[in-house]
């Protein structure tokens, strides 16, 4: 019998690292003061956002310019669960989730109609209507936006310090559930057609790769993880409006720019591309609209001259796999003097 | 009665500005299948020349054009020739993700350079002055150029593309880029060409929109949306369905204007996916998609 090996001796080593990282930054409460905290959290919804996105458009084709459309709604859906029905801010967290994946089956079935980059603008378009509803709903403060009551936030921990934790690890484990369910597909059956899928679709559908289903079901899953990412980043900010819910700048261009830059269709690219961003941010930001200008520039250039990222330069000079992705048929000796 | 005759018309008239948005948008997707993100961002580029142009030079909107059009012409041929023809290729992604980098740099560029403050074009008399269509219908004389103009510029490109030597350039690339290099077109060129005619077009459109309203450097977005939108709804390949989508988008808007100033925009979007849902191929394709 001849076996398929998806580990190497690059993804035993990722392995470890990984390990450690996530014992390190569980253990963040301890050893980071509150701004370090507040940064890491920050960092995980964009690990998760930019994940996410590079699963729809590096692997699916999906490329999307209007996933602002369900962080605003996760975030919307938080408080008006948490305003106007009293539900648990955190359990409104995970109903925000499986409620975008319903949102997301008529949204599909209008922008699907639409290809390639065509199909970006029209999830654009349906990112400006979520925005101008939400701006029409008064109990939610309309188009000036509104904050989380005080009582709500109160009622979530006994003091500040076990909030700002319980939220630091929500963050921290949504990241690591998205990333998670992320690989639990890709090794899947599903996520072997997908990889067919972002190799070359034409290759795919011929091998008998329902490439219209593939595509349905990743769009409805990422909705739903960038919905509860959304509901977080906004129980983190503590006040939403439709600007800020629905930003194209926050919540796609610099989540392209990260997976472009750490490289696009493989799991690991928005890892690194998360931590370049955080990096550039930190010293850039004083900048204001030039340091935006200058992450426009870079990203040109890296999609120019490494298209495939800063991941895919190792990954390819290297043979590196941070995890263990990647199928390699295994033949018995027997079978191999046939 | 009057006041929706007159509701109608306003929307029929903004919608000449929708489908000059939107012909740029057309031109360069037909002849090297091309989506510019970037597209509103460079009428936004276009109204900021033209303010250039007028306060510099002291020319008025409308004779300023002789100015924004090569100007505009120029950067396309350039931005063509130096970045965009690298991102063309089989992948969508690189043109994609290039233009929507563009659109960052322009937005931001001009925010370094001219501030967020709103700005106007203005015309002087013309832009005031209306006169009586029909009994209680009233019509300004700068929309009723406006539209005239997109009228125009659609019927010029029409006759460019069917006609000329050019437009038989452009439409054997489109057809099959490899089979018309092996005739000796330069299709680098063709391209280039194609995205000079495209911002002469933006240049048009960014100068009537300026003198229309006020502008700053963050509605380029809105722009592209629009321009999209009226593309989609004319069908895909057809630029006289862009006068047409242009102008069904335009009322579509006008109408949910009146109903409330919040829902103008909103009005303009739920026509667009109602079409997109119940004739997703818009009304006069050429193209699938």
């Amino acid at each position: 019998m001849s076996t398929v090996q998806h580990a190497t001796r690059s993804s035993h080593i990722g392995i470890a690292i990984i390990a450690i990282g996530f014992v390190v930054l569980t253990a963040a409460p301890a050893w980071g003061d509150r701004n370090t905290l507040r940064l890491l959290a920050e960092l995980f919804t964009y690990l998760a956002l930019a994940s996410l996105w590079n699963l729809l458009a590096g692997y699916a084709g999906l490329v999307s310019v209007g996933q602002q459309a369900f962080v605003g709604f996760g975030g919307y859906l938080l408080f008006a669960l948490a305003m106007l029905a009293g539900v648990h801010p955190i359990a409104a967290i995970f109903i925000a989730g499986p409620v975008a994946a319903l949102l997301a089956v008529p949204v599909a079935a209008l922008i699907f109609r639409l290809r390639g980059a065509y199909f970006a603008i029209g999830t654009w378009v349906v990112a400006e209507v979520f925005r101008l509803l939400a701006s029409q709903i008064s109990a939610l403060g309309g188009g000036s936006g509104i904050s989380l009551p005080a009582a709500v936030v109160i009622a979530m921990a006994p003091t500040r310090q076990i909030r700002e934790f319980e939220i630091y690890w929500l963050a921290l484990g949504l990241a690591v559930m998205v990333l998670a369910a992320i690989v639990v597909l890709l090794r899947s059956r599903h996520g072997l057609a997908l990889t067919a899928l972002r190799d070359n679709e034409l290759a795919a559908q011929s091998n008998g790769i329902d490439v219209g289903r593939i595509k349905l079901i990743v769009y409805v899953l990422v909705a739903a993880g960038t919905a509860m990412v959304g509901a977080l980043i906004f129980l983190m900010k503590l006040r939403i409006s439709p600007d800020t819910a629905f930003s194209v700048n926050d919540w796609t261009a610099f989540v392209i720019f990260i997976v472009v830059v750490g490289g696009i269709g493989r799991v690991e690219g928005p890892v690194i591309g998360t931590v370049i961003f955080f990096v550039m941010r930190q010293t850039l930001a004083d900048l204001g609209s030039l340091y935006l200008l200058i992450m426009g520039a870079v990203a040109i250039v890296v999609m120019l001259a490494a298209p495939k990222g800063l991941w895919g330069l190792l990954a390819d000079r290297f043979g590196w796999q941070a995890l263990p992705l990647q199928r390699r048929l295994v033949l018995e000796p027997k079978e191999k003097r046939l | 009665m009057t006041l929706w005759l007159n509701i109608i018309l306003q929307g029929v008239l903004i919608g000449g500005l929708y489908a000059m948005f939107a012909a740029g948008l057309s031109l360069i997707f037909g002849v090297m299948r091309l989506v510019n993100i970037a597209h509103g961002d460079l009428i936004v580029l276009a109204a900021y020349v033209a303010l250039m142009v007028t306060t510099g030079l002291g020319l008025d909107p409308l004779t300023s054009l002789v100015l924004v059009v090569p100007a505009m012409a120029l950067i396309g041929y350039a931005l063509q020739r130096g970045l965009l023809n690298r991102t063309l290729g089989d992948d969508l992604l690189p043109p994609l993700l290039v233009t929507f980098g563009l659109s960052i740099i322009i937005q931001n560029g001009l925010l370094e350079l001219f501030t967020a403050d709103s700005r106007k074009l203005q015309a002087g008399t013309l832009e005031v002055l209306t006169f009586q269509a029909l009994p209680g219908v009233w019509v300004g004389a700068l929309p009723l150029i406006q539209f005239a103009v997109a009228v125009v510029v659609i019927a010029g490109l029409q006759i460019l593309f069917y006609k000329t030597a050019l437009g038989r350039a452009f439409r054997a690339t489109s057809d099959d880029q490899a089979v018309a290099q092996l005739m000796g077109l330069d299709t680098r060129h063709v391209f280039a060409m194609a995205m000079s005619l495209s911002l002469a077009v933006v240049a048009i459109a960014g100068v009537f929109l300026a003198v229309r309203a006020n502008f700053d450097p963050s509605i380029g977005p809105a722009r592209l949306i629009f321009g999209f939108e009226a593309v989609i709804i004319g069908g895909l390949g057809s630029l006289w369905g862009t006068l047409i989508g242009g102008v069904i988008l335009g009322v579509s808007q006008a109408i949910g204007a009146q109903i409330d100033p919040g829902w103008q925009l909103l009005a303009g979007h739920i026509a667009f996916l109602v079409i997109l849902a119940l004739r997703p191929q818009g009304f006069f394709p050429k193209v699938s998609h």
